[in-house]
């Protein structure tokens, strides 16, 4: 529960600020400590949607809508722009907690139209730069396509299956498993067995019921047609992995945008599979 | 007037009084389901509905089962004596599946009953799960064919030669059974979830709906359906609004409306063209800009529209209030009123608790001027319409006597807590009352707490 404000505190002279805005500072300051933490709160529960006893595409779409009102104002006063400057400016060490933002952005793979902040760091990772969106802000520097890359705790999130509550406020997550490039295409297949964060478009895939599917049997021989090369494309994904740029949960406002154009990365049906056991094995190995 | 307290009437200018009509007060009649605090997941009660006479009341749990309870004819010669609903049926609507290509359990919990009218002897009615749509029949054996030719009574045949007279099978009376069948399934008919079912006035069609579309089925037919409103954008990130509720016009069949989690409600009329998409009207109240927040949207989300007897209001349910619609007017509803406006200020940890997501239904009585709905600490409202009063009433198995008189609750936000009273932060918000029924005629009235169903009645004399 939130307090409407701080309590203010007698402050020994020497400083000409009136005490009216010193206080006004201070609601400020607490209101938007509030609103990054109910913007972190929002993104894990989004992150965490898929783990709830019985999925709600509901819930999800009204806090990704909170999500983004939050980013548009938080757009709007500049705070937006500032957390995104720091962490550019930061170093790029793994251990180090970074916050990747891409905001109501287009697909990767198409950098004509402008997006807004997209800003990553990590080994490995193609750099990004601060962008803007001509909307929001009148600073554009350049528009490479965004991978989104977070360091943080996630391991520990996902061992807590409930939310605690956000009494960090920087508390971010981290993702150590599938590339962001794949889970777009698997999101829809395997939504649930898997624990990578998700792009909105892949949280909202995962309320979808599939019907009239492949029997299991089908989709078993898909796996074991190609048992062979799969082996090694496993193991290329798997090392390839470990210096993909990793999705956050800050990445699911990559996809929040109104005019997002589906993402066309092209899976076969052999990496589908491939992902599919990818999945299993993992499953195997964190012991799921 | 009490500033601090909730409901805002005052509880002295209501002395004693209960919520329905004309001063209703309202007794303890029954409780079903398990006494002990263990709760077991699966009797989670999960929709609650009178049939069209008001003589069955059927239940569908998180197990997928249905329960069906009958009101005992009593004698009318007696008024003090007041009809008890007693189990009829129980049998197992859905089972759990699981998709193995996702790795998924669907889920069998019953999301919706709907009681469709009756024809003959037979009872019919609609139970659906997230995907599957079921028709069941309830029918009621008492007589027994017996004295056939070729038969023993206990089903083995006779021996040919033995026969050498024919007789005619008569039935005799055995003891009351009653039977549930399937008749129809109504299968792959939705990819995301269903949330609502609704019988058309024809007796013939039914609506079900998920979070995006809005199918139209035809009773006898269960390979087949029409898709009447479809609001899935095609980039699925750009989905913003989903579909919470639908309900046909009790009257008029070519008439329904559906709610969605941006607070508006759209009247689609179907001879206007197949596809639905298009509106007929819009039902919508502007923002109120003093009360904006983070969780506007949230707790503008519609969670239940229902249609008035008399067709022509509609009632709204969202987190907070529950608003009453003239069919004539778009712009804003007719009647609000707060269902727990204490809650406003805690909006945060609810959000934080996921209670803010809680789908609350809502229920008129039978001549459209009292409404019920549920709220937390297993509290449920009663709001009178012809007397602009509402009052606050507690399922709990502390008020279980029989015929024990409901008292008035009362919530204290803030400020002095008065005895009685008790203070928002004592709420138990895993009580929750989502779903409650109103008997179709009398002052009888469902409320599911968590497990527990718990039936009261009007206090006669």
């Amino acid at each position: 529960m939130f307090s409407k404000g701080t309590k203010r505190k007698f402050s020994d002279g020497g400083e000409a600020i009136s005490d009216e805005s010193l206080l006004g500072a201070r609601v400020a300051s607490s209101y938007s400590l509030q609103r990054q933490s109910l913007l972190d709160m929002s993104l894990i529960k989004l992150q965490l949607c898929h783990m709830l006893v019985e999925p709600n595409l509901c819930r999800s779409v009204l806090i990704a809508n909170t999500v983004r009102q939050i980013q548009e104002e938080m757009t709007h006063d500049g705070s937006w722009h500032m957390v995104t400057e720091a962490f550019c400016s930061a170093g790029q060490s793994p251990s180090e907690r970074l916050v990747a933002t891409e905001v109501l952005c287009r697909s990767r793979e198409q950098d004509a139209e402008p997006k807004l902040f997209s800003v990553i760091s990590y080994e490995g990772c193609r750099e990004e730069e601060v962008v803007a969106d001509e909307t929001l802000c009148s600073v554009s520097v350049s528009n490479t396509v965004s991978n989104v890359c977070l360091a943080g705790r996630m391991g520990q999130c996902w061992e807590k299956s409930e939310l605690s509550g956000v009494e960090r406020d920087e508390e971010v997550l981290e993702d150590s498993r599938l590339g962001s490039g794949e889970d777009e295409e698997i999101a829809t297949e395997d939504g649930a067995s898997t624990e990578s964060p998700k792009t909105i478009g892949q949280v909202f895939g995962t309320f979808e019921i599939k019907n009239g599917s492949p029997g299991p049997d089908s989709a078993l021989e898909e796996l074991f047609s190609d048992v062979d090369t799969s082996y090694y494309d496993l193991d290329t994904m798997l090392t390839g992995m470990q210096s993909a740029p990793k999705m956050g949960p800050y990445d699911l406002l990559d996809s929040l945008a109104p005019s997002h154009s589906s993402p066309s990365i092209v899976s076969t049906p052999n990496c589908r599979s491939d992902l599919n056991e990818l999945d299993h094995i993992m499953e195997i190995i964190v012991g799921s | 007037m009490c500033r601090c307290c909730y409901p805002p009437s005052c509880p002295t200018s209501m002395a004693g009084a209960g919520g329905g009509g004309n001063d209703v007060q309202w007794c303890f009649s029954q409780v079903k389901g398990a006494i002990d605090d263990d709760v077991a997941e699966a009797d989670i009660i999960s929709t609650v509905e009178f049939n069209h006479s008001g003589e069955l009341l059927a239940t569908g749990d998180k197990g997928g089962r249905v329960v069906i309870f009958q009101q005992e004819t009593e004698n009318k010669s007696q008024p003090q004596c007041r009809s008890e609903y007693n189990v009829y049926s129980t049998f197992q609507s859905h089972e759990p599946e699981f998709d193995y290509l996702k790795s998924l359990e669907i889920e069998e919990k019953i999301n919706k009953i709907r009681w469709l009218p009756q024809k003959n002897a037979a009872q019919f009615l609609l139970s659906t799960n997230d995907k599957t749509i079921k028709l069941w029949k309830i029918s009621e054996r008492d007589k027994r064919p017996e004295g056939y030719n070729l038969k023993e009574e206990d089903g083995r045949y006779r021996d040919a030669a033995t026969i050498t007279t024919l007789r005619v099978p008569v039935f005799r009376p055995m003891d009351l059974m009653v039977e549930a069948s399937p008749r129809r399934v109504f299968v792959n008919g939705h990819t995301y979830h269903i949330n609502s079912i609704s019988v058309n006035s024809d007796n013939e069609t039914y609506l079900s709906a998920d979070d995006l579309r809005i199918n139209l089925w035809h009773l006898e037919i269960t390979d087949r359906s029409f898709n009447v409103v479809d609001i899935k954008p095609a980039n699925m990130e750009e989905l913003t609004e989903v579909i919470t509720a639908t309900e046909f016009h009790p009257h008029q069949c070519n008439t329904f409306v559906y709610s969605s989690s941006k607070g508006t409600i759209r009247l689609c009329d179907m001879r206007a063209s197949a596809l639905c998409d298009k509106h007929s009207k819009l039902f919508e109240e502007p923002e109120d800009p003093s009360n904006r927040s983070f969780f506007s949207e949230i707790i503008s989300s519609i969670s239940d529209v229902k249609f008035s007897h008399n067709g022509r209001y509609m009632m709204t349910r969202d987190y907070l209030s529950v608003k009453i619609w003239d069919l004539n007017m778009e712009n804003r509803p007719v009647e609000t009123y707060q269902v727990h406006e204490y809650l406003r200020s805690k909006l945060c940890s609810l959000y934080e608790n996921d209670c803010i997501f809680d789908k609350f239904e809502c229920c008129w009585n039978g001549n459209d001027s009292v409404v019920m709905t549920g709220s937390y600490n297993n509290f449920f409202r009663m709001l009178d319409r012809s007397q602009r009063r509402d009052v606050t009433l507690e399922a709990s198995r502390e008020s279980c006597k029989p015929r024990q008189v409901l008292k008035p609750r009362r919530v204290c936000a803030g400020g002095k807590r008065k005895k009685d009273e008790i203070s928002v932060d004592s709420l138990d918000f895993n009580k929750k009352i989502l779903h409650t029924a109103w008997h179709p005629q009398e002052n009888i009235i469902a409320v599911a707490t968590t497990n527990n169903l718990y039936i009261f009645q009007e206090k006669m004399n």
